[in-house]
Formats: C-alpha cells, sequence, structure tokens
C-alpha cells in the first residue's frame, strides 16, 4: 500500500514538470499561431509601404515601421558604445569584487528590474524637462533679449517708457525688417484683456517670455530612443560581459608578451574577439527595444503623423504603441480588427527574428566558451 | 632623448598598464601614448560609472517632480495666467472670469495625448478664482488644481483625476495591483517553476537543449503583444468559461502578466538549479534515491535562494508591467476582492493619465508618485535579491562543497 502510493507519487512528481512544460509551449504556440492565422491575411506589400489612410482605419503602417526601426537605431547608437564599454570596464579594468565594480553590477542589475513605465517618467522628468527645457531656455533667452531691444528701438509704439494697445504692438512686430516676429504676433493675439488692451514694454515683454517656444523640451524620438537607451542597457552590458570573457587569458597574455599595452590588447585582440557577443548584446537590445511601449508613451510617440520624422525633434510613430491605440482608443475597435492583427504579426515577427539570431548567435558564443 | 625625463616618466607609469617594468626609456613617441591611453583608460572609467549615475538621476527626478507633495508647496500649473500680472499700474483689478481649465472627460481619446506638453501656446485662461478651503466634499477631500498636494489626499478609495471635483485615492489602485500579480504569481510562479525542473533534470539531454530556448522565446514577446492576446483571446475565453459580467478583469489581466513573469521565473530558476552542486543529485540517487526525490527533496531545497530570488523578480515585474495591465485589467478603480471586476494598477495608471496631465498639476505630481512607489518597489526587490538571497546562496554552496 505504502509502496503503491508512493509510486503515484512519483508518477505525480515526475509528471507535473512536463505537464507544465508542455502547458507553457502550448501557450506559446497558440499566441503564434493565432497572430499567424488572424493576422496573415491582411500582410500584403501595400499594408507594409503604405501609409495609414482615414483616420487609421484603412491603408498600411510604414510610418510606424519607419519609426520604429529610426527609434531602436537611435538607441543602438547610445546603448551599444556604452554598454560595451561599461563590460570592457566590467571584464578587463575592474579587479572582480572591488566594491566599485559590485556597486557598478548593482546599478546594472537594478536598471534590469526597474519597471519601464518608470523609465518613461524618467525620460519625461530629465530628458523632456530638464535637458530639453534647459536647452529651450538658453535659446529662448537669447530670442528674449533681441525681442526686448526690438521693444525698445525707437520706432516701436512701446519704446522709452510709451503706453500702447496691443494691437498697436502687433502692427510694429509685423513691420520690423530683417526678423521674424509672426509668432509672436499671434502669440499677442491671445493676450489675456484682447488686443485693445493698453500695455508697456514691460508687460509685453513679461507675456511673450512667459512661455518658453518648445523645440527640444517637448516629446520627440531623441528622448525616446535615449530613453529605451538607458533600459537596454543593461542587456547589453550582460551580454558583451559573458563574451568578453570567452577570450582565452592566452591570447591576452599573448599580446602583452608581445608588448601590447592593455588598451592594446582590448582593441585589437579582445574585442575583436568578441565581436559576435557584442552583436548578440546589440541584436537583443534591438528586439527588447523595438517591442517596448511603456517609456515611449509619452516621451515620443504619436498616433498619427502626417510626414516621416526627419529630425530629431520630430515625434514619430510606432508600431506598438499603434497598436496599443488601435485596439484600446480608436473610435471603431471592430473595424480595425484586421489591421491590429497584422500590425501584431509584424511586431511580434520583427522581435522573434532579432530574439532568434541572438539565441542562435549566444549558443556560438558558449560553445565557444566551453571549447575554451 | 636625455635621462632626466625618462626617469620621471618610470615611476609615474601606471602599474596596471601591463608593460615590462624592464623598458627602461620609452621614447617621446611611447610616451605620449601612455598618456592618451591614460586619458582613454579614464574615459573608459567614467562611462562605466554612468550606469550608477543615471540610478541617482533616475531618484532625484522622479522624486523632483512629486517633490511639491513632500514640501507642501502648491502646485506649478503652468497653464494658468495670473491676468494682473498684465496690468498697467493706474488700471483696475480685472474681474473673475470663468475658470475654464481642463475639465476633460475621463475617456477622451488618448490619441493626441502630448498637446499638454505640445505647442508652448497660452490658454488665455482667467484665474481669479476664490481660494477655497480644502473642505470634504461628499466625504472625500477635495483637490483644487493650484492647492498643495498632501498625503492624507490620497488615503480614500475614491480615484477620479478627471472630473470637475478630481479625486486622487489610492486604495483601489493598491488593491488592484495586488489583485493582479497575485494570480499572475499564482499561475506563473508555479508553472515557471516546474518548467525549470522539468528541463533541469528530467528532459532528455537533446531535448532540453531546444527546450530552453523555445520557453525562453516567452521572454522575446513584447508586453505589448501579450497584452492584445489577453484582451481579444484570454478575455473571451475567460468569460466564456466562468461567465462573468466584466470582459477585461483582474484575472484576465494576471494571465498576460504571468505570461511575462514565466520567462524571467523560468529562467533564474534553472540557472539556480543548474548551480547546484550535481554531486548533491549523485549522493543522492547512489543512496537509492530515485530521479524524482533527488530532485525535489535534494536539488529543490538546496536551490531555494535562487528560487526565492526567482519569483521576487516575476514579482517586481508583476508589479511594475505597463501595457499588459494598461490593455487587460479594464482600468477601473474598484475596491473589494472580487477578482472578476475591473481594476487598475500602478503602472497602468501611469501609463493612461500621464499623457494628458497639464504639467505641475497636482494630478502630474500624484502620478509621478505613483511612479516613485514603483521604483521603490523594484529597488528594493533588486536589494534583497542581490544582498540576501546571493549571499544565501552562497554560503549554502559553500558549506555543500
Amino acid at each position: 500500500m505504502k509502496e503503491k502510493s508512493k509510486a503515484l507519487l512519483g508518477m505525480l512528481a515526475t509528471g507535473l514538470p512536463l505537464a507544465a512544460t508542455v502547458i507553457t509551449i502550448l501557450v506559446i504556440a497558440v499566441i503564434i499561431a493565432n497572430f499567424a492565422i488572424a493576422g496573415g491575411p491582411s500582410l500584403n506589400w501595400e499594408f507594409l509601404t503604405e501609409s495609414p489612410r482615414n483616420m487609421n482605419t484603412e491603408g498600411g503602417i510604414f510610418p510606424a515601421i519607419y519609426g520604429t526601426v529610426l527609434l531602436v537605431l537611435i538607441m543602438t547608437l547610445a546603448a551599444v558604445p556604452v554598454g560595451t564599454i561599461t563590460a570592457v570596464y566590467l571584464t578587463e579594468y575592474a579587479r572582480q569584487n572591488s566594491w566599485f565594480a559590485r556597486t557598478i553590477r548593482f546599478a546594472v542589475n537594478t536598471l534590469a528590474g526597474v519597471p519601464s513605465i518608470v523609465f518613461g517618467l524618467f525620460g519625461l522628468g530629465f530628458f523632456i524637462q530638464t535637458v530639453g527645457a534647459g536647452m529651450d531656455q538658453i535659446r529662448w533667452n537669447q530670442r528674449m533679449s533681441e525681442f526686448r531691444s526690438v521693444l525698445a528701438a525707437p520706432a516701436s509704439p512701446v519704446g522709452s517708457g510709451a503706453i500702447a494697445t496691443v494691437q498697436q504692438v502687433q502692427d510694429y512686430l509685423d513691420r520690423v525688417p530683417d526678423d521674424d516676429w509672426g509668432e509672436q504676433v499671434v502669440r499677442l493675439g491671445s493676450f489675456p484683456r484682447g488686443t485693445v488692451a493698453r500695455v508697456n514694454a514691460d508687460i509685453v515683454h513679461r507675456f511673450i517670455s512667459r512661455s518658453v517656444d518648445l523645440r527640444w523640451g517637448k516629446p520627440n524620438i531623441l528622448w525616446a530612443a535615449l530613453t529605451l537607451a538607458l533600459l537596454t542597457l543593461p542587456v547589453v552590458i550582460v551580454s558583451v560581459e559573458e563574451s568578453l570573457r570567452t577570450v582565452p587569458r592566452d591570447i591576452r597574455e599573448a599580446s602583452l608578451a608581445l608588448g601590447g599595452t592593455k588598451l592594446e590588447t582590448i582593441r585589437k585582440v579582445v574585442i575583436p574577439n568578441s565581436l559576435t557577443g557584442i552583436l548578440t548584446g546589440s541584436i537583443l537590445a534591438i528586439g527588447r527595444g523595438a517591442g517596448e511601449v511603456a517609456p515611449i508613451l509619452f516621451t515620443g510617440a504619436i498616433y498619427s503623423q502626417q510626414e516621416l520624422p526627419t529630425a530629431l525633434s520630430d515625434q514619430f510613430m510606432h508600431l506598438g504603441y499603434h497598436l496599443y491605440i488601435l485596439s484600446t482608443q480608436s473610435p471603431n475597435v471592430e473595424a480595425t480588427q484586421p489591421l491590429q492583427y497584422a500590425t501584431t504579426l509584424v511586431l511580434l515577427g520583427l522581435t522573434l527574428a532579432l530574439n532568434f539570431s541572438a539565441i542562435l548567435l549566444r549558443s556560438r558564443i558558449r560553445r565557444k566558451r566551453q571549447l575554451a | 632623448m636625455p635621462d632626466q625625463p625618462t626617469q620621471h616618466s618610470t615611476p609615474s607609469a601606471p602599474p596596471h598598464t601591463g608593460r615590462s617594468k624592464l623598458v627602461q626609456r620609452p621614447s617621446f613617441t611611447e610616451r605620449s601614448r601612455n598618456i592618451g591611453e591614460r586619458i582613454i583608460e579614464m574615459g573608459i572609467f567614467c562611462i562605466a560609472t554612468l550606469s550608477i549615475i543615471f540610478i541617482f538621476l533616475i531618484f532625484y527626478f522622479i522624486f523632483r517632480e512629486a517633490s511639491p507633495i513632500f514640501l507642501g508647496e502648491p502646485a506649478r500649473d503652468t497653464t494658468i495666467v495670473q491676468v494682473d500680472q498684465y496690468l498697467l499700474p493706474d488700471e483696475l483689478p480685472p474681474v473673475a472670469a470663468a475658470d475654464t481649465a481642463a475639465t476633460n472627460d475621463t475617456t477622451a481619446a488618448g490619441a493626441d495625448s502630448v498637446s499638454a506638453s505640445g505647442t508652448g501656446a497660452i490658454e488665455p485662461v482667467a484665474d481669479v478664482q476664490p481660494v477655497r478651503p480644502d473642505w470634504l466634499d461628499e466625504g472625500y477631500p477635495l483637490l483644487l488644481h493650484d492647492s498643495p498636494v498632501k498625503l492624507s489626499y490620497l488615503l480614500h478609495d475614491n480615484w477620479q483625476p478627471n472630473s470637475e471635483h478630481p479625486r486622487y485615492g489610492i486604495y483601489p489602485i493598491i488593491i488592484g495591483t495586488v489583485k493582479t500579480t497575485l494570480v499572475a504569481l499564482l499561475i506563473g510562479a508555479p508553472l515557471a517553476i516546474l518548467c525549470a525542473l522539468y528541463t533541469a533534470f528530467f528532459a532528455p539531454k537533446r531535448l532540453r537543449e531546444i527546450l530552453k530556448p523555445v520557453l525562453e522565446i516567452l521572454a522575446g514577446f513584447p508586453s505589448v503583444v501579450i497584452g492584445f492576446f489577453c484582451l481579444m483571446t484570454v478575455a473571451t475565453v475567460v468569460q466564456s468559461v466562468f461567465g462573468v459580467e466584466y470582459r477585461l478583469n483582474a484575472v484576465v489581466g494576471g494571465i498576460g502578466l504571468a505570461l511575462a513573469v514565466i520567462p524571467i521565473i523560468y529562467t533564474i530558476t534553472d540557472d539556480a538549479l543548474r548551480a547546484v552542486p550535481m554531486s548533491l543529485r549523485e549522493a543522492a540517487l547512489a543512496i537509492g534515491a530515485s530521479e524524482w526525490q533527488a530532485a525535489y527533496q535534494i536539488m529543490l531545497p538546496a536551490a531555494t535562494p535562487g528560487i526565492v530570488a526567482a519569483v521576487l523578480l516575476g514579482l517586481g515585474r508583476a508589479f511594475g508591467e505597463t501595457m499588459i495591465a494598461l490593455m487587460a485589467t479594464g482600468n477601473a478603480g474598484t475596491v473589494g476582492w472580487d477578482f472578476f471586476v475591473s481594476v487598475r494598477t500602478f503602472a497602468a495608471t501611469i501609463g493612461a493619465e500621464m499623457g494628458e496631465v497639464v504639467f505641475g498639476s497636482p494630478h502630474y505630481q500624484i502620478l509621478f508618485l505613483l511612479g516613485i512607489i514603483l521604483f521603490i518597489f523594484s529597488f528594493a526587490i533588486n536589494f534583497v535579491t542581490e544582498f540576501y538571497v546571493k549571499q544565501r546562496l552562497i554560503k549554502k554552496f559553500r558549506g555543500a562543497e
């Protein structure tokens, strides 16, 4: 009896893990199959290369693909060099158990664990509200000192302490040669007490200068990419570190013995030997970055756009954000369902392809390490 | 080169450059190269510290945006124009004008969600509102859009940030987060740990090499895709199986979060199980234990600290995951412990509302406060896994060897 229950327990104990594995793999298969079947029919060349039409209910997703690619490109340019150099420091320079190396590792692990939405908040508070707004403020201060001298000019109706109506100031600004104050004229149009109000130079200046003309102090593709770079930094560091460790000691020592300095050894021996790892790290980071939506929700993504982004201060469309808006906030969720599934398929295909290539590269590195 | 400068440079040459001390006379180019290398190495050092710096920056800036709450400062709502600022000295004070400040509807589409920061245009809003006392309105503290936020305004169960009398009670958010996280861990943790057990001890070696990458595919799924899957498929299945009223609820969200949590718990548990010295397993098998006894009674307990770390990190992920919660939980602030009602989580609240708030307003500050909670929580989890769990793991295996 005891033997029998023991055998039963054994079957349960070996069966449960198997069942769990089967269930998990089935779920993965169902998700992929679901999107392949539901999204496949609407996926065609036009869908990939056309712009959305008719309030995003028809047409393609080309701007979203373009925006996503551009975003991860800028992100990679920021994250991969910084991540690689950090990994080089950790493996080549830092003593393994020094407190400093441990602090860096702890910081990297913490960065990896911070919720992605917090990165979004940070991007908003730091990149947009502080760095960007600071850049704008500097530009604006210059512009405003020009504005002050224009207001003080002899031809100005409010020059030398005179009082005039807002209308008169607007007319004057329109006539100022060599400079365009059209923006300010428009802004004066919304003066709190209307354009007939009487003002002096001080008041006009105070009113115009109180809100800065925003260029960098608002969401754009640069800030979104840098926010994402911060999020993917740990991914790069960890995988580059792993591959740096696979470079055999002998090669390093041979390089040093031949008279190479430490930096030369790193540049000409260690890095070239771990290029695969750096590539893996970059691919993993791109895969992660391409799929993340939370950090870019309020640092640069936009739902619909007439023109493709051309400058770093432009906003951009994004596959994941597009899917989120289409499926939850578009006026007619039912009608756009084929589009939603097709968009998901594109996004999923993109990230899975990236992850697969990273896995393949990584297993190559691991084999190499086992040999070394 | 004369001898003197050489003597100068030799002792100062960094000992870690790897250059032998036998080299007595570096040529001029060599010395300048050394200086160049030192500069580059300083650069490498500086870049390596960036991760630490950014942790501090994240701390600082998230706290800074919410700081008026802690300092009791009035909100810095930049859209409010004080009319009397623009009066000539001889003019009379203006008549109070209607307050047209933002009273947008909750459901207003977030399509053009950046308008708050967008154009920098000044809204001709006259704000000469009389200062109203902070009275209790319908039993809930009322927050005017320029009054200082006090923490006590947050401790009730009504979250209505976009109504005419906005209220910011965070109880529904706490309860919603706890519910979804609980569901995610109850489903995700056992599945992931069992998967790890299977691949580590029961699967044939060949199969293991295939299974691990296949299971890790799940980690590559963008969370917005999982969220969409829950929204479309899981919600329908759950509704038809349980016959519940609300299509999107804590269980649907929890299932989605479980999908996000499984790869994390799986990978770390798998690593932890493999890190247990194989000699333990062999010893157990040698004295007559069966495969499963060795796995459950020897290896699993030995790897407990690692598994705890895995579950903790999974908890952190479930707690902070935004897109899945945003798309699959229904985003309604409800209280009570019914798991089949719509809920709203910390991360989803930030994600849904941050795009539409006015910078510096109480709502903005409170959303940053929620961000602080998320950040501190994830930081604490990481701290515990790093210093407590790993220490125990190391101690344990040292004892085993």
